[in-house]
């Protein structure tokens, strides 16, 4: 077979390697248009899992790779003047070059034939083969020469980095945050050989703006980073093409076409904050030379190897997006402790939980567990288990479920009871609960278990009068439905009923109903109350601009009315209030004017604005949403979102991003 | 887990005679129901006549479509539809709709491709009302049959907790299947549906003649261009492959797959009997 190679990166030189060694009689070109020593960036880090497979694909290579390896345990996080060290971890890393080096070498060895410096300006140009790879990064020509049949998407993350290294080995991968008077800036650090390390700045855009980086050429841009790490970095940066760029995330519709393939950067990236460049592009080499040797065909090869390579590149892919989300809003974060904004940094891409991390570094978890419970103690039970003070109200752990009867058995510090119709108009379907005391001894229960009860009120507005939801949601009842009220006379489905507009006494009736169900509530024992503001439901219908096109006081302030049924049932409520809040725009503001106005908890919720909303629905699909809320508004948050594992629970809890977890029926069962 | 088998309407070869006999074989085998496929603009047997066929000369098994492209039809022909397989069969009728795959299916039904969601969406609303619909016979009308509503986007795992009992599985390895199924629970749990939605999946086989089978999944998803040939390269081909295949369905959480053949020869119930 003829194989024809665009780049003689380490996807190009490994997949040379493993193809001659597979079978000597193929005819290997490595096209590069770079000289032989020309590399860019400094070192570059793998894990554990890596390296294995390297051993199995071709041993020579490994054991020269192993030998120029730096390799170490560790990950320090330097945030507002402390080092928060983190072990167990296992990285090696290796100087670019000298990885190159390796790779060349051997692949000339086994009869690979490299032509470097050769600039090709078409895929055409390349010798003609059997098969035509793209080894040739993000920028692939080869991807671009086929645009149509590859469909690539490429997006443009909003952070600008730049590539440094430095003289010195760092003895942790490292993580550095530096406050400046124009924002947040990162390193992302490892040392890669006995004497040096990479060193990667990062900072959101308008940061990079602000600090007037835009206009400094690369020396100044190094003479700015180096005065800013100077602590971490303990000696001079050095710069090699270190230009600032905006991260390309690389994705395509399909790897192949025809006789043609996409291996490494060429067909993915993901973004360098989980380090995993390198590796993937290795592990394509090695998958896709093993699909050439069982097939005898090139198509059912490229077809095999997309199949197994995709679904595993695609799980890195999503951890480095929420791995790179995370690095967008590190200022976000700023508030956290020292040792609970380490926690969140490790386990940012959701590849690390609390479980795993105690296997890893039993230590920091240890410490991480004893702060969540107050940090008056060295042991302590996991995050789920810290108790919580809510106002006067003190819950014995985290867990939050749903339903009077099954939450007394259940454990849960906080039981959640069904949504309460404040006014028989406000009723999602008849059977919907109308009197907070039918549930007195049902508290009481609660009471005697330890757990403590939180009462749901709530107008359907527009979305009430309908079936049971075991026939479907929002399906308007047959017979014996009931006039709706809105903020706006807008249907919520097609075959809802026109809701009419809430006039003034029509406010005041539901706002005095609101409190009346509080007082009630507080009568049958309840320790907190929940206002609904969310999902389309009557409030939550004033706070969107879709279901609220008002022209009156309480359309230019959308949240007037929801506010004022807020502070009035605070008036009559004196234990926790809460309110549930959905994903919108604004949701940070409105959370903030709700915290101001007496509200200790909010619990997210999705959107549910309107019937055609769809949110992207995954285990902890509100989780981001409740982090935003609870560092961005101050105010303590409850998050569910299909939280099935208790793991969610103390990773979530743990690393701050909520302060309760409404637990899945599954996560008990 | 109940594991049924497909009907073999898209498959070369198939006449009459044969979908019936092998409803009449597939009743006495081991397998929860018969399932079909829909597709326009091909080879292939409208998905309803076949059910009634099968409903003629069988009892027991359930019948389902996986899945039925609801949009193509107006809603009250598909009720009418639904209505008479289910009146057929006396109530073993799932139904299972989404937007299918294919534009021309559109161009050549004459309906436009935009707002196929909406559309969809609409049908499931009014399926709900079922007890209602003028069109369906009276036999059926005590008996709404089981909805299943498939997809893969954002919107559609939303449509199936707004409207559905549960989610069509478009096919694809254990892992896929264990990651809509997430979604789909996920997606129930936050619409506030009781319990949790009944997970259906899918998957090609050809025991013996694979060849022909791998030849009939490359023509019958051609329009996916290369995607074809991953769809063909994930055939069960061998007793194995299925027994590793429905273990792990199972444990993903999947409470009834649809094996669907690639060859139209009644043999191969009894070879995947044998196998289950």
């Amino acid at each position: 077979m003829r194989v024809s190679i665009l780049g003689a990166g380490p996807a190009g030189l490994y997949l040379a390697i493993l193809l001659k060694r597979a079978d000597p009689s193929h005819e290997v070109v490595v096209v590069e248009r770079n000289p032989p020593g020309a590399t860019f960036g400094f070192g570059v880090v793998f894990s554990e899992e890596t390296l294995g497979r390297l051993r199995d694909a071709d041993e020579p290579t490994h054991e020269a790779i192993t030998g120029a390896f730096a390799t170490w345990t560790t990950i320090d996080v330097h945030f507002r003047g402390e080092v928060i060290r983190s072990r167990g971890h296992g990285f090696s890393a290796i100087r670019r070059t000298v990885l190159l080096d390796i790779l060349q070498r051997r692949a000339r060895e086994l009869g690979a034939e490299l032509r470097f410096g050769q600039e090709i300006a078409a895929v055409g140009d390349l010798p003609d083969a059997d098969l035509v790879v793209g080894a040739d990064g993000s920028s692939s020509l080869v991807r671009r020469s086929h645009e149509a049949a590859f469909k690539p998407s490429l997006a443009a993350y909003p952070t600008r980095f730049a590539w440094f290294g430095t003289e010195r080995a760092l003895d942790a991968f490292t993580f550095a945050f530096k406050e400046t008077e124009h924002g947040v800036f990162q390193a992302h650090a490892y040392p890669f050989d006995a004497g040096a390390s990479t060193f990667i700045v990062e900072t959101r855009e308008d940061t990079w703006r602000r600090a007037g980086l835009e206009a400094l050429d690369e020396a100044a841009s190094l003479a700015f980073c180096q005065e800013l790490f100077a602590d971490v970095l303990g000696g001079p940066l050095q710069s090699n093409r270190s230009v600032w760029l905006a991260f390309q995330e690389v994705r395509c519709g399909d790897w192949s076409t025809g006789r043609t393939v996409l291996l490494g950067d060429a067909a993915h990236t993901a973004h360098f904050s989980i380090g995993s460049g390198t590796k993937l592009a290795l592990e394509d080499a090695i998958e896709l030379a093993g699909a050439l040797g069982r097939h005898d065909a090139v198509a059912p090869a490229l077809v095999e190897f997309e199949l197994e390579r995709r679904p595993v590149v695609e799980r890195f892919q999503e951890a480095a997006r929420q791995s790179a989300e995370y690095f967008e809003e590190v200022p976000r974060h700023w508030d956290l402790e020292p040792l609970q904004f380490a926690f969140n940094l490790l386990t940012r891409s959701g590849r690390i939980g609390h479980a795993n991390l105690t296997l890893r570094d039993p230590s920091l978890v240890r410490r991480v567990d004893a702060f969540v419970a107050g940090g008056r103690a060295a042991l302590a039970a996991p995050p789920l288990f810290a108790p919580l003070r809510l106002g006067s109200v003190e819950l014995r752990n985290r867990g939050v479920v749903e339903g009077l009867d099954a939450g007394a058995g259940s454990g849960a510090g906080l039981v959640l009871a069904p949504a309460l119709a404040v006014t028989p108009d406000g009723r999602i379907t008849p059977e919907c609960p109308r009197d907070p005391c039918e549930w007195r001894e049902a508290v009481e229960r609660l009471h005697a278990a330890g757990a403590k009860a939180m009462l749901a009120l709530s107008h359907a507005g527009r979305r009430g009068a309908c079936r049971p939801r075991a026939e479907g949601v929002d399906l308007p009842l047959r017979e014996g439905g009931w006039p709706l009220v809105s903020a706006s006379p807008i249907p919520y489905t097609r075959r809802s009923d026109v809701p009419q507009q809430l006039d003034a006494a029509g406010m005041e009736r539901i706002r005095d109903a609101f409190s009346a169900a509080a007082a009630r509530g507080a009568e049958a024992g309840f320790d907190v109350a929940e206002l609904n503001l969310a999902q389309g439901y009557l409030l939550g219908s004033f706070l969107s601009p879709r279901s609220n096109r008002r022209d009156d006081d309480y359309g230019t302030d959308r949240l007037r009315f929801p506010l004022s049924v807020v502070e009035a049932v605070r008036g009559v409520w004196a234990g926790p209030l809460a309110v549930r809040l959905s994903v919108a725009a604004d949701a940070v503001a409105t959370a903030v004017a709700l915290r101001e106005a007496g509200v200790d908890l909010v619990h997210v919720a999705t959107a549910q604005t309107t019937a055609g909303s769809a949110p992207e629905y995954r285990r902890g699909h509100l989780t981001a949403f409740s982090d935003r809320i609870r560092s961005e508004a101050h105010v303590r948050t409850l998050v569910g979102g299909y939280l099935d594992t208790l793991d969610a629970v103390n990773t979530i809890v743990g690393a701050g991003r909520a302060d309760l977890c409404l637990l899945e029926p599954a996560a008990l069962t | 887990m109940r594991v049924g088998v497909g009907l073999p309407t898209t498959t070369p070869g198939a006449g009459g005679a044969l979908l019936v006999e092998w409803a009449r074989r597939a009743e006495t085998g081991p397998f929860s129901c018969l399932g079909v496929l829909d597709r326009l603009l091909y080879d292939s047997f409208d998905p309803f006549a076949a059910l009634a066929a099968a409903a003629a000369v069988t009892e027991r098994i359930r019948l389902a479509t996986m899945i039925v492209i609801g949009p193509l039809r107006s809603t009250a022909m598909l009720v009418k539809d639904a209505g008479s397989v289910q009146a057929l069969s006396g109530g073993r009728l799932t139904l299972g709709l989404a937007v299918g795959g294919r534009h021309d299916d559109y161009e050549a039904a004459g309906v436009p491709h935009e707002g196929r969601g909406t559309r969809l969406s609409d049908q499931l609303a009014e399926l709900r009302d079922w007890a209602d619909a003028p069109t369906i016979p009276g036999a059926a009308r005590e008996q709404p049959p089981e909805l299943l509503v498939g997809g893969a986007s954002a919107a559609a795992f939303a449509r199936m907790a707004r409207y559905g009992d549960g989610y069509a599985h478009g096919g694809g390895p254990p892992r896929a299947f264990a990651g809509a199924a997430t979604k789909a629970r996920a997606a129930w749990s936050d619409l506030g549906r009781p319990g949790a939605p009944k997970l259906w999946g899918q998957a090609y086989f050809a025991l013996g003649e694979e060849a022909a089978g791998e030849a009939y999944l490359l023509d019958y998803y051609a329009f996916t261009g290369p995607f074809a040939a991953k769809i063909a390269a994930g055939n069960l081909t061998s007793p194995r492959a299925i027994r590793d295949f429905v273990r792990a369905y199972e444990e993903a959480g999947c409470d009834e797959l649809v094996l669907l053949p690639t060859i139209a020869d009644p043999g191969q119930l009894d070879r995947l009997a044998e196998v289950l």
